[in-house]
């Protein structure tokens, strides 16, 4: 039904797309394991393997200390939006109380809301409690902006978990307690470990709140380490690749061992019922 | 209640109140450090006179060509001519084509610099095929600049209507481009009668997403051309990060906030309306 030729071009077109979108990856991986001193500052070709070039972001650039930085706090937020969102959307899912409705749709505003409507004053408040350049500037908003995705995101789980279960758990004496901890969530297993995955994503890739949140070098993340390292070494192409690909990595290795569910969570995540 | 009650508190304090307070914040007359004055509707009205403040809405416009309409329209294309046939290999296509929705933009931005720089990649290309005349200095060239930013957008964002366009293509049921195809229907008649409605719900959704990521845009702005030339490039998020605590004018940029705010929603509700009214 379908020629020859057609099959021919759909492959050719497919083979396009995927050349487009990675020649900056392939480029910033190649121009990381280039020469140092090459003056150029589009992408250069290695001549070998330079390892050294991840070693010297890693201390000149000081990309240890922000790593350890962004472990903390993806670690923190995520363990946080965790533990809050499963309570909440099943308080919200499974359960009926009068402005359950209400309530939910108060945390889905936050999938659409920018950032940028809620970061002037986030910053004049936290400057009067004192915590800004401190871990809690990082981990609070963050955390409060993850809980739009994960309360929506459990919330639907909840919904559609089956009925019968729940209440067969019920009738031999669990307690809502009980039947979340024991029932649910081990059943949620899928669900659960895609919103980690996501807002483990998130919180790794923020950039704007950080940069307003923290002045000091000992409290910066990796996005952010890697734009002042631009700042400075601008014309160091090798340095900036290799420490891009520093920070990539952690989440294209969990992308590519997880990506249907990933694309799927991300997909239907950040959009409305 | 109890259960929801943790959550509430957090999102309360960290993200309802602040809103609040950008929405006062706004019509106030503000530098963050000395008393604040009344201002009403001054720092809306100013959205609306001042060329300086109206200019990143524009340019925000045009770069949802980019970051929406542009990839939209690719996808649309491309899952019309990928789901005439069962593709192999398809997990791995769709795997490569989303990966620029993973990757931090602050590491888009640091490689698209490297290719859009006046040594870069595509200045070395377009040198290569002959036309050396067209290369410039994109990021750095005031009529140039929007656009090349706008083609990062399309970059990042093609993958993830493709991806989005494939999956709602496989649930069109087949018979249906049988049906068409016996009543003679070409691959342009059977796109337009059988794909695109089929499609119409991911078709908003992939709307609302780039439309969202497209105004929400601060990162990538930051790191390729911080508004600049001049600020050719400056957009309402970069411009709200840049009042606020670049040049004290923090009741301009919670006004700023505000209006953008408003522009995503109303934005959303439009691509809502629009998906809906062609439904009845």
């Amino acid at each position: 039904m379908i020629s020859r030729t057609e099959r021919l071009l759909t492959y050719g077109i497919l083979a396009l797309f995927t050349v487009i979108s990675l020649t900056p990856v392939v480029g910033i991986l190649s121009s990381a394991f280039g020469k140092r001193s090459s003056l150029e500052s589009g992408f250069s070709l290695p001549d070998g393997l330079n390892w050294g070039n991840f070693s010297e972001a890693w201390t000149r650039g000081h990309f240890g200390t922000y790593m350890t930085n962004s472990v903390l706090v993806a670690v923190a937020v995520v363990a946080v939006t965790t533990v809050l969102a499963v309570l909440a959307a099943y308080g919200l899912g499974a359960m009926r109380f009068p402005g359950s409705d209400l309530l939910f749709y108060l945390f889905v505003l936050g999938l659409t809301l920018p950032q940028e409507a809620v970061l002037v004053p986030l910053y004049f408040d936290l400057r009067y409690w004192e915590l800004t350049d401190t871990y809690w500037a990082l981990i609070l908003p963050q955390t409060a902006q993850s809980l739009a995705f994960g309360v929506f995101w459990m919330r639907t789980y909840f919904r559609n978990s089956s009925r019968a279960v729940v209440e067969a758990a019920r009738i031999d004496g669990a307690s809502s307690w009980t039947v979340l901890w024991r029932v649910l969530l081990p059943m949620g297993r899928p669900a659960l470990s895609t919103m980690v995955v996501i807002v483990f994503m998130w919180t790794w890739n923020e950039f704007l709140m950080a940069l307003v949140m923290v002045s000091d070098e000992a409290h910066r993340t990796v996005p952010l380490g890697l734009a002042f390292f631009q700042g400075q070494h601008s014309s160091d192409t090798a340095l900036l690749a290799a420490a891009s690909v520093l920070i990539a990595l952690p989440v294209v290795i969990v992308y590519i061992a997880l990506q249907r569910r990933f694309i799927e969570g991300m997909l239907t995540g950040s959009t409305k019922e | 209640m109890l259960y929801v009650l943790p959550a509430l508190v957090l999102y309360t304090l960290f993200l309802l109140i602040p809103l609040g307070q950008t929405v006062w914040l706004s019509f106030l007359d503000w530098d963050g450090l000395t008393v604040a004055t009344w201002a009403g509707l001054d720092n809306y009205r100013e959205l609306f006179t001042d060329p300086a403040l109206r200019a990143p809405f524009v340019h925000a416009l045009v770069l949802l060509l980019f970051y929406a309409a542009l990839p939209v329209a690719i996808g649309l294309l491309l899952a019309a001519a990928l789901s005439r046939f069962r593709v192999r290999g398809m997990t791995f296509f769709r795997t490569v084509l989303f990966l620029p929705q993973v990757l931090a933009m602050v590491v888009v931005g640091v490689a698209w610099r490297s290719i859009l720089a006046p040594d870069g990649l595509l200045n070395d290309v377009l040198h290569a095929v002959g036309a050396g005349g067209l290369a410039r200095s994109w990021l750095g060239d005031y009529t140039w600049a929007l656009p090349a930013v706008g083609i990062v957008g399309t970059w990042v964002e093609t993958g993830l209507c493709l991806v989005l366009f494939l999956a709602g293509a496989q649930r069109i049921p087949r018979e249906l481009y049988e049906a068409a195809r016996m009543d003679g229907a070409g691959a342009v008649r059977e796109f337009f009668t059988v794909t695109l409605p089929g499609l119409r719900g991911e078709v908003a959704v992939a709307l609302t997403l780039t439309i969202v990521a497209g105004l929400r845009n601060f990162d990538l702005i930051y790191i390729t051309t911080s508004g600049g030339p001049g600020n050719a490039t400056s957009v309402p998020a970069f411009e709200v990060y840049r009042r606020a605590f670049e040049v004290n004018e923090v009741g301009a940029a919670a006004a700023m906030g505000v209006g953008l705010t408003v522009m995503i929603f109303v934005l959303t509700v439009v691509v809502a309306r629009l998906v809906e009214g062609r439904k009845s």
